[in-house]
Protein backbone atom coordinates (compact mmCIF):
# COMPACT_ATOMS: atom_id res chain seq x y z
CA UNK A 1 0.00 0.00 0.00
CA UNK A 2 1.55 3.18 -0.89
CA UNK A 3 1.41 6.15 1.43
CA UNK A 4 -1.62 7.99 -0.39
CA UNK A 5 -4.08 4.88 0.29
CA UNK A 6 -3.78 5.69 4.02
CA UNK A 7 -6.80 6.40 5.40
CA UNK A 8 -6.44 9.79 7.26
CA UNK A 9 -11.13 9.52 8.13
CA UNK A 10 -12.52 6.16 9.42
CA UNK A 11 -15.81 7.71 9.96
CA UNK A 12 -15.20 9.04 6.17
CA UNK A 13 -12.95 6.91 4.14
CA UNK A 14 -10.79 10.02 3.34
CA UNK A 15 -7.35 8.66 2.25
CA UNK A 16 -3.99 11.24 2.16
CA UNK A 17 -4.63 11.41 -1.46
CA UNK A 18 -7.81 12.84 -1.26
CA UNK A 19 -6.44 15.58 1.40
CA UNK A 20 -3.73 16.60 -0.72
CA UNK A 21 -5.86 16.91 -3.68
CA UNK A 22 -8.33 18.85 -1.54
CA UNK A 23 -5.46 21.09 -0.72
CA UNK A 24 -3.83 21.35 -4.27
CA UNK A 25 -7.42 22.76 -4.86
CA UNK A 26 -7.01 25.38 -2.80
CA UNK A 27 -8.65 24.60 0.38
CA UNK A 28 -5.68 25.33 2.95
CA UNK A 29 -7.11 26.01 6.31
CA UNK A 30 -8.63 23.51 8.34
CA UNK A 31 -12.02 24.31 8.83
CA UNK A 32 -12.61 24.75 4.90
CA UNK A 33 -11.44 21.61 4.49
CA UNK A 34 -13.34 19.85 6.67
CA UNK A 35 -16.83 21.06 5.19
CA UNK A 36 -15.34 19.99 1.96
CA UNK A 37 -14.18 16.30 2.76
CA UNK A 38 -16.68 16.07 5.51
CA UNK A 39 -13.76 14.68 7.93
CA UNK A 40 -14.38 15.41 11.39
CA UNK A 41 -18.15 14.82 11.62
CA UNK A 42 -18.23 10.91 12.73
CA UNK A 43 -18.52 9.46 15.58
CA UNK A 44 -14.88 10.43 16.30
CA UNK A 45 -15.76 14.23 15.45
CA UNK A 46 -12.20 14.71 14.20
CA UNK A 47 -10.13 13.09 16.87
CA UNK A 48 -8.50 10.97 15.11
CA UNK A 49 -8.00 12.47 11.45
CA UNK A 50 -7.89 16.32 12.92
CA UNK A 51 -4.76 16.11 14.23
CA UNK A 52 -2.91 14.18 11.04
CA UNK A 53 -4.97 16.60 8.51
CA UNK A 54 -3.13 19.01 10.58
CA UNK A 55 0.13 17.63 10.11
CA UNK A 56 -0.28 16.99 6.11
CA UNK A 57 -1.18 20.93 5.79
CA UNK A 58 1.61 21.94 7.67
CA UNK A 59 3.84 19.94 5.59
CA UNK A 60 2.32 21.18 2.54
CA UNK A 61 1.74 24.55 2.90
CA UNK A 62 4.30 25.56 5.19
CA UNK A 63 1.65 27.43 7.18
CA UNK A 64 1.72 28.98 10.47
CA UNK A 65 -0.47 27.36 12.83
CA UNK A 66 -2.70 30.49 12.72
CA UNK A 67 -3.20 30.49 9.32
CA UNK A 68 -4.58 26.62 9.31
CA UNK A 69 -6.87 27.41 11.91
CA UNK A 70 -8.33 25.00 14.61
CA UNK A 71 -11.69 23.91 14.22
CA UNK A 72 -14.03 24.64 16.99
CA UNK A 73 -14.53 21.84 19.27
CA UNK A 74 -18.33 21.11 19.47
CA UNK A 75 -19.93 19.16 22.60
CA UNK A 76 -20.37 16.36 23.64
CA UNK A 77 -16.65 14.97 23.97
CA UNK A 78 -18.62 11.88 23.10
CA UNK A 79 -21.59 10.76 21.49
CA UNK A 80 -24.25 10.43 24.07
CA UNK A 81 -27.50 9.26 23.83
CA UNK A 82 -30.18 11.48 23.83
CA UNK A 83 -32.34 8.76 26.07
CA UNK A 84 -29.51 10.33 28.23
CA UNK A 85 -30.32 13.88 28.11
CA UNK A 86 -33.69 13.42 28.38
CA UNK A 87 -33.98 14.29 31.94
CA UNK A 88 -38.11 15.20 33.10
CA UNK A 89 -38.59 19.01 33.66
CA UNK A 90 -37.79 19.62 37.40
CA UNK A 91 -35.20 17.16 37.22
CA UNK A 92 -32.34 18.71 35.90
CA UNK B 1 -6.85 42.38 -4.72
CA UNK B 2 -8.58 44.85 -6.98
CA UNK B 3 -8.37 48.10 -6.06
CA UNK B 4 -11.65 48.95 -8.38
CA UNK B 5 -14.95 47.41 -9.13
CA UNK B 6 -18.43 48.48 -10.00
CA UNK B 7 -20.26 45.96 -6.83
CA UNK B 8 -18.62 45.07 -3.86
CA UNK B 9 -20.19 42.44 -2.01
CA UNK B 10 -20.02 42.19 1.59
CA UNK B 11 -20.52 38.65 2.57
CA UNK B 12 -19.51 35.05 1.36
CA UNK B 13 -22.70 33.27 2.37
CA UNK B 14 -25.43 31.87 0.55
CA UNK B 15 -26.49 34.98 -0.28
CA UNK B 16 -23.48 37.02 -1.24
CA UNK B 17 -21.92 34.13 -3.72
CA UNK B 18 -25.58 33.35 -4.91
CA UNK B 19 -25.72 37.23 -6.01
CA UNK B 20 -21.99 37.09 -7.22
CA UNK B 21 -23.42 34.09 -9.59
CA UNK B 22 -26.20 35.72 -10.75
CA UNK B 23 -24.17 39.16 -11.70
CA UNK B 24 -22.02 36.91 -13.47
CA UNK B 25 -24.30 34.68 -15.04
CA UNK B 26 -25.97 38.33 -16.32
CA UNK B 27 -22.70 39.68 -17.70
CA UNK B 28 -21.76 41.80 -14.68
CA UNK B 29 -18.19 40.18 -13.79
CA UNK B 30 -16.48 43.82 -12.02
CA UNK B 31 -17.14 42.49 -9.07
CA UNK B 32 -15.33 41.38 -5.95
CA UNK B 33 -16.64 39.87 -2.70
CA UNK B 34 -15.18 40.37 0.58
CA UNK B 35 -15.65 37.57 3.43
CA UNK B 36 -14.40 37.94 6.54
CA UNK B 37 -14.27 34.64 7.19
CA UNK B 38 -14.34 31.70 4.82
CA UNK B 39 -17.54 30.92 3.26
CA UNK B 40 -20.58 29.84 5.15
CA UNK B 41 -19.10 30.67 8.54
CA UNK B 42 -21.59 32.78 9.62
CA UNK B 43 -24.74 31.98 9.67
CA UNK B 44 -25.56 29.78 6.20
CA UNK B 45 -22.73 26.93 7.65
CA UNK B 46 -25.18 26.95 10.93
CA UNK B 47 -28.17 26.48 9.72
CA UNK B 48 -30.70 23.53 9.44
CA UNK B 49 -31.33 23.75 5.51
CA UNK B 50 -34.95 23.45 5.52
CA UNK B 51 -36.42 24.91 1.97
CA UNK B 52 -39.94 25.50 2.67
CA UNK B 53 -43.26 27.56 1.52
CA UNK B 54 -45.67 27.07 3.59
CA UNK B 55 -45.27 30.71 4.91
CA UNK B 56 -48.17 33.00 6.08
CA UNK B 57 -47.49 36.70 4.10
CA UNK B 58 -48.11 36.55 0.07
CA UNK B 59 -44.14 38.18 -0.40
CA UNK B 60 -42.22 35.16 1.83
CA UNK B 61 -44.41 32.20 -0.08
CA UNK B 62 -43.53 34.09 -3.60
CA UNK B 63 -39.95 34.04 -3.26
CA UNK B 64 -40.18 30.85 -1.28
CA UNK B 65 -41.95 29.09 -4.75
CA UNK B 66 -39.71 30.84 -7.17
CA UNK B 67 -36.50 29.70 -4.76
CA UNK B 68 -37.57 25.92 -5.10
CA UNK B 69 -37.74 26.15 -9.02
CA UNK B 70 -34.19 27.38 -8.68
CA UNK B 71 -33.43 24.64 -6.06
CA UNK B 72 -35.34 21.72 -8.09
CA UNK B 73 -32.50 22.05 -11.31
CA UNK B 74 -29.52 23.83 -9.04
CA UNK B 75 -27.32 20.24 -9.50
CA UNK B 76 -27.38 20.52 -13.04
CA UNK B 77 -26.94 24.56 -13.07
CA UNK B 78 -23.87 24.68 -10.47
CA UNK B 79 -22.12 21.06 -10.93
CA UNK B 80 -22.71 20.11 -7.73
CA UNK B 81 -24.59 17.72 -5.63
CA UNK B 82 -26.43 20.08 -2.93
CA UNK B 83 -27.54 17.07 -1.17
CA UNK B 84 -31.26 18.31 -2.47
CA UNK B 85 -34.05 15.80 -0.68
CA UNK B 86 -37.61 17.19 -1.95
CA UNK B 87 -39.85 15.00 0.75
CA UNK B 88 -41.85 17.74 2.05
CA UNK B 89 -42.54 19.49 5.34
CA UNK B 90 -45.37 18.48 7.57
CA UNK B 91 -46.18 21.12 10.19
CA UNK B 92 -48.62 19.39 12.66
CA UNK B 93 -51.33 21.32 14.54
CA UNK B 94 -51.65 20.85 18.24
CA UNK B 95 -54.50 23.33 19.17
CA UNK B 96 -57.57 23.94 17.43
CA UNK B 97 -55.76 27.90 17.36
CA UNK B 98 -53.25 26.62 15.01
CA UNK B 99 -55.55 24.03 12.96
CA UNK B 100 -57.61 27.39 11.91
CA UNK B 101 -54.63 29.43 11.29
CA UNK B 102 -52.83 26.68 9.33
CA UNK B 103 -55.88 25.91 7.48
CA UNK B 104 -55.77 29.53 6.38
CA UNK B 105 -52.16 29.65 5.66
CA UNK B 106 -52.95 26.59 3.47
CA UNK B 107 -55.65 28.20 1.41
CA UNK B 108 -52.98 31.50 0.56
CA UNK B 109 -50.70 29.15 -0.10
CA UNK B 110 -53.00 26.84 -2.27
CA UNK B 111 -53.81 30.40 -4.33
CA UNK B 112 -50.58 31.29 -5.49
CA UNK B 113 -49.81 28.21 -6.42
CA UNK B 114 -48.09 25.74 -3.78
CA UNK B 115 -49.29 22.30 -3.30
CA UNK B 116 -50.09 22.37 0.42
CA UNK B 117 -52.65 19.82 1.98
CA UNK B 118 -54.20 18.69 4.94
CA UNK B 119 -53.57 15.34 6.04
CA UNK B 120 -55.29 13.54 9.21
CA UNK B 121 -53.66 11.63 11.72
CA UNK B 122 -53.71 8.61 9.84
CA UNK B 123 -52.16 9.99 7.31
CA UNK B 124 -49.30 11.81 8.86
CA UNK B 125 -48.81 7.79 10.28
CA UNK B 126 -48.92 6.84 6.40
CA UNK B 127 -46.40 9.29 5.68
CA UNK B 128 -43.74 9.09 8.84
CA UNK B 129 -44.98 5.65 10.86
CA UNK B 130 -42.60 6.33 13.83
CA UNK B 131 -44.01 9.35 14.26
CA UNK B 132 -46.10 9.64 17.74
CA UNK B 133 -49.04 11.47 16.91
CA UNK B 134 -51.08 11.44 20.20
CA UNK B 135 -51.63 15.01 20.77
CA UNK B 136 -51.93 16.05 16.97
CA UNK B 137 -54.91 17.19 15.50
CA UNK B 138 -53.70 17.12 12.21
CA UNK B 139 -51.12 18.77 9.81
CA UNK B 140 -50.59 20.77 6.99
CA UNK B 141 -47.82 18.85 4.76
CA UNK B 142 -46.18 20.16 1.16
CA UNK B 143 -44.26 17.79 -1.02
CA UNK B 144 -42.35 20.08 -2.85
CA UNK B 145 -40.20 21.95 0.07
CA UNK B 146 -37.45 19.60 1.13
CA UNK B 147 -33.97 20.39 2.54
CA UNK B 148 -30.45 20.68 0.95
CA UNK B 149 -27.02 21.07 2.03
CA UNK B 150 -26.04 24.46 2.26
CA UNK B 151 -22.11 24.21 2.55
CA UNK B 152 -22.79 22.34 -1.47
CA UNK B 153 -24.49 25.29 -2.31
CA UNK B 154 -22.48 28.34 -1.22
CA UNK B 155 -19.16 26.34 -2.45
CA UNK B 156 -21.12 26.08 -5.89
CA UNK B 157 -22.62 29.45 -6.15
CA UNK B 158 -18.67 30.88 -5.21
CA UNK B 159 -16.99 28.14 -7.95
CA UNK B 160 -19.39 29.53 -10.58
CA UNK B 161 -18.77 32.86 -10.17
CA UNK B 162 -15.00 33.03 -9.73
CA UNK B 163 -14.72 30.90 -12.89
CA UNK B 164 -16.65 33.79 -14.71
CA UNK B 165 -14.86 36.36 -13.36
CA UNK B 166 -15.55 37.40 -10.15
CA UNK B 167 -12.76 38.27 -7.64
CA UNK B 168 -13.36 36.75 -3.82
CA UNK B 169 -11.69 37.62 -1.74
CA UNK B 170 -11.56 35.65 1.86
CA UNK B 171 -10.36 36.10 5.16
CA UNK B 172 -10.83 40.02 4.49
CA UNK B 173 -12.29 42.03 7.15
CA UNK B 174 -14.59 44.92 5.40
CA UNK B 175 -13.53 48.50 8.06
CA UNK B 176 -15.28 50.80 6.36
CA UNK B 177 -17.50 52.70 3.93
CA UNK B 178 -17.00 56.37 2.40
CA UNK B 179 -20.57 57.53 1.38
CA UNK B 180 -19.92 60.93 -0.55
CA UNK B 181 -22.86 63.48 -1.50
CA UNK B 182 -25.05 60.11 -0.61
CA UNK B 183 -23.70 57.76 -2.68
CA UNK B 184 -21.55 54.67 -2.43
CA UNK B 185 -17.63 55.73 -3.08
CA UNK B 186 -15.79 53.35 -1.74
CA UNK B 187 -15.20 50.09 0.74
CA UNK B 188 -12.20 49.96 3.25
CA UNK B 189 -10.59 46.89 3.98
CA UNK B 190 -7.92 45.67 6.05
CA UNK B 191 -6.05 44.14 2.32
CA UNK B 192 -6.53 47.72 0.63
CA UNK B 193 -9.79 49.89 -0.71
CA UNK B 194 -11.70 49.01 -3.39
CA UNK B 195 -13.70 52.24 -5.24
CA UNK B 196 -17.35 51.22 -6.20
CA UNK B 197 -20.51 52.07 -7.55
CA UNK B 198 -22.75 49.52 -5.00
CA UNK B 199 -22.23 47.50 -2.01
CA UNK B 200 -24.48 44.68 -1.39
CA UNK B 201 -24.64 44.14 2.48
CA UNK B 202 -25.04 40.48 2.80
CA UNK B 203 -23.48 40.15 6.08
CA UNK B 204 -26.13 38.55 8.04
CA UNK B 205 -26.62 38.87 11.74
CA UNK B 206 -23.34 41.31 10.91
CA UNK B 207 -25.31 43.53 8.26
CA UNK B 208 -26.40 46.03 10.62
CA UNK B 209 -22.22 46.51 11.64
CA UNK B 210 -21.85 46.72 8.03
CA UNK B 211 -25.02 49.31 7.70
CA UNK B 212 -23.13 51.66 10.63
CA UNK B 213 -20.15 52.38 8.39
CA UNK B 214 -22.60 53.71 6.39
CA UNK B 215 -24.71 55.44 8.25
CA UNK B 216 -27.66 53.61 7.96
CA UNK B 217 -29.75 52.61 11.14
CA UNK B 218 -30.88 49.19 10.60
CA UNK B 219 -33.97 47.55 12.45
CA UNK B 220 -32.87 43.51 12.23
CA UNK B 221 -31.15 42.17 15.78
CA UNK B 222 -28.93 38.69 15.98
CA UNK B 223 -30.82 36.04 17.96
CA UNK B 224 -28.74 32.74 18.50
CA UNK B 225 -30.46 29.61 17.75
CA UNK B 226 -28.60 26.24 19.30
CA UNK B 227 -28.57 23.22 16.98
CA UNK B 228 -27.74 19.73 16.65
CA UNK B 229 -27.08 16.57 15.00
CA UNK B 230 -26.97 13.21 16.11
CA UNK B 231 -24.86 10.15 14.46
CA UNK B 232 -25.76 8.29 11.19
CA UNK B 233 -28.03 5.90 10.11
CA UNK B 234 -29.95 4.17 7.43
CA UNK B 235 -32.26 6.95 5.67
CA UNK B 236 -35.84 6.47 6.84
CA UNK B 237 -37.28 9.92 7.10
CA UNK B 238 -37.75 11.94 3.85
CA UNK B 239 -39.72 14.44 5.45
CA UNK B 240 -38.83 17.58 7.51
CA UNK B 241 -40.53 17.93 10.28
CA UNK B 242 -41.06 21.20 12.26
CA UNK B 243 -43.63 21.92 14.88
CA UNK B 244 -44.68 26.02 15.51
CA UNK B 245 -46.39 24.91 18.35
CA UNK B 246 -42.43 23.43 19.75
CA UNK B 247 -40.64 25.91 17.82
CA UNK B 248 -38.84 23.09 16.97
CA UNK B 249 -37.31 21.14 13.14
CA UNK B 250 -35.47 18.14 12.39
CA UNK B 251 -34.96 16.20 9.12
CA UNK B 252 -32.46 13.89 8.34
CA UNK B 253 -29.58 14.78 5.70
CA UNK B 254 -28.33 12.90 3.20
CA UNK B 255 -25.43 11.57 5.37
CA UNK B 256 -27.84 10.06 7.94
CA UNK B 257 -27.71 12.79 10.61
CA UNK B 258 -30.62 13.70 12.09
CA UNK B 259 -30.51 17.46 12.09
CA UNK B 260 -33.08 20.04 14.17
CA UNK B 261 -33.01 22.41 16.63
CA UNK B 262 -35.66 24.23 18.93
CA UNK B 263 -36.00 27.80 19.63
CA UNK B 264 -35.58 29.46 23.61
CA UNK B 265 -38.37 31.98 23.79
CA UNK B 266 -36.02 33.58 26.66
CA UNK B 267 -32.83 33.97 24.21
CA UNK B 268 -31.95 38.18 24.66
CA UNK B 269 -30.43 39.58 20.94
CA UNK B 270 -26.57 39.74 21.39
CA UNK B 271 -23.58 37.87 19.83
CA UNK B 272 -23.57 34.90 21.59
CA UNK B 273 -22.66 31.51 20.25
CA UNK B 274 -21.98 29.63 22.74
CA UNK B 275 -23.86 26.18 23.27
CA UNK B 276 -25.78 24.62 26.51
CA UNK B 277 -26.71 21.55 28.00
CA UNK B 278 -30.18 23.47 28.26
CA UNK B 279 -30.56 23.49 24.72
CA UNK B 280 -29.65 19.67 24.29
CA UNK B 281 -31.72 18.83 27.21
CA UNK B 282 -34.98 20.60 25.84
CA UNK B 283 -34.06 19.38 22.42
CA UNK B 284 -33.48 15.60 23.08
CA UNK B 285 -37.01 15.84 25.24
CA UNK B 286 -39.02 17.37 22.12
CA UNK B 287 -37.06 14.55 19.64
CA UNK B 288 -38.36 11.44 21.86
CA UNK B 289 -41.78 12.95 22.32
CA UNK B 290 -41.79 13.18 18.50
CA UNK B 291 -40.16 9.88 17.83
CA UNK B 292 -40.20 7.58 20.91
CA UNK B 293 -36.94 5.36 19.33
CA UNK B 294 -34.77 8.45 19.01
CA UNK B 295 -34.18 7.96 23.07
CA UNK B 296 -31.62 5.02 21.85
CA UNK B 297 -29.60 7.22 19.10
CA UNK B 298 -26.28 9.36 19.50
CA UNK B 299 -25.96 13.25 19.45
CA UNK B 300 -22.59 14.08 17.89
CA UNK B 301 -22.48 17.33 17.95
CA UNK B 302 -24.35 20.42 18.79
CA UNK B 303 -23.47 24.06 17.49
CA UNK B 304 -25.08 27.92 17.47
CA UNK B 305 -26.11 30.57 14.84
CA UNK B 306 -27.97 33.59 14.21
CA UNK B 307 -31.52 34.07 13.03
CA UNK B 308 -30.93 37.65 11.40
CA UNK B 309 -34.38 38.79 12.69
CA UNK B 310 -36.39 42.34 11.35
CA UNK B 311 -39.50 43.17 13.22
CA UNK B 312 -41.92 41.76 10.94
CA UNK B 313 -39.62 38.64 9.93
CA UNK B 314 -39.14 39.32 6.76
CA UNK B 315 -36.08 39.90 4.62
CA UNK B 316 -34.75 43.64 4.09
CA UNK B 317 -33.96 44.04 0.31
CA UNK B 318 -33.38 47.34 -2.19
CA UNK B 319 -31.66 49.73 -1.81
CA UNK B 320 -31.65 52.27 0.71
CA UNK B 321 -33.38 55.88 -0.16
CA UNK B 322 -30.73 57.70 1.83
CA UNK B 323 -27.55 56.15 -0.05
CA UNK B 324 -27.77 55.78 -3.73
CA UNK B 325 -25.95 52.00 -4.46
CA UNK B 326 -26.22 50.23 -1.31
CA UNK B 327 -28.00 47.59 -1.72
CA UNK B 328 -29.38 45.36 1.36
CA UNK B 329 -30.31 41.72 1.27
CA UNK B 330 -30.51 40.43 4.62
CA UNK B 331 -32.82 40.07 7.48
CA UNK B 332 -33.93 37.00 7.01
CA UNK B 333 -35.09 36.22 10.49
CA UNK B 334 -34.22 32.17 9.94
CA UNK B 335 -35.10 31.99 6.60
CA UNK B 336 -32.12 33.15 4.12
CA UNK B 337 -31.18 30.22 2.89
CA UNK B 338 -34.50 28.53 1.59
CA UNK B 339 -35.39 31.75 0.00
CA UNK B 340 -31.16 32.95 -1.25
CA UNK B 341 -31.68 31.40 -4.78
CA UNK B 342 -34.77 33.95 -5.80
CA UNK B 343 -33.38 36.83 -3.16
CA UNK B 344 -29.94 36.76 -5.11
CA UNK B 345 -31.46 36.52 -8.66
CA UNK B 346 -33.84 39.92 -7.82
CA UNK B 347 -30.31 41.87 -6.68
CA UNK B 348 -28.36 41.01 -9.30
CA UNK B 349 -31.30 42.24 -11.53
CA UNK B 350 -31.34 45.36 -8.74
CA UNK B 351 -27.83 46.11 -9.70
CA UNK B 352 -27.82 45.53 -13.92
CA UNK B 353 -31.43 46.49 -15.17
CA UNK B 354 -32.56 48.83 -12.54
CA UNK B 355 -35.67 46.75 -11.86
CA UNK B 356 -36.64 43.42 -10.62
CA UNK B 357 -38.98 40.44 -12.16
CA UNK B 358 -40.62 40.05 -9.28
CA UNK B 359 -41.85 43.01 -6.47
CA UNK B 360 -39.47 43.64 -3.29
CA UNK B 361 -41.29 47.15 -2.66
CA UNK B 362 -42.80 46.35 0.27
CA UNK B 363 -39.45 44.46 1.64
CA UNK B 364 -37.48 47.59 1.38
CA UNK B 365 -36.47 49.06 4.75
CA UNK B 366 -38.68 52.40 4.38
CA UNK B 367 -41.16 50.20 5.62
CA UNK B 368 -40.08 50.34 9.03
CA UNK B 369 -39.91 54.02 9.49
CA UNK B 370 -43.39 54.08 8.40
CA UNK B 371 -44.04 51.16 10.31
CA UNK B 372 -45.96 49.94 7.52
CA UNK B 373 -45.83 46.00 8.06
CA UNK B 374 -47.48 43.20 7.51
CA UNK B 375 -45.99 39.98 10.42
CA UNK B 376 -44.95 37.07 8.95
CA UNK B 377 -46.09 34.76 11.81
CA UNK B 378 -44.60 31.18 10.51
CA UNK B 379 -41.03 31.39 12.13
CA UNK B 380 -40.23 28.34 13.89
CA UNK B 381 -38.07 28.23 16.86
Amino acid sequence: MSDEDVIICRCEDVTRADVLKAIRDGYTDLESLRHHLNIGRGPCQGKTCIPLVTRILRQETCASMDEIGLPTARPPMRPIPLGVLNVKEGDE
Amino acid sequence: MKDKAHVVIVGGGVIGTGVAYNLAKMGMTDVVLVEQKRHSYGSTGRCGGGIRQQWSTEENIRLAKASVEQFERMNEELGVDIGYIQGGYLIPAFTEDEVRDYRKNMALQNSLGVPTRWLSNEEIKELVPMLNTEKMMGATFCPTDGHANPFAVTEGYARRAKEMGVEINLFTTVTGIDVVDGEVKRVHTDRGDIETEFVVNAAGPYSPLIGRMAGIEMPNKPYRHEILATERFRHFLDTMIISFHHGLYFSQTTRGEIVGGIGNPDEKPGYNLSSSLDFAVRMARALIEFMPQFKNVNMVRQWAGFYDVTPDAKPILGEVDEVRGFIQANGYSGHGFMLAPIVAQLMAELIVDGKTSMPIESMNMRRFKDMDMVQEANVVG
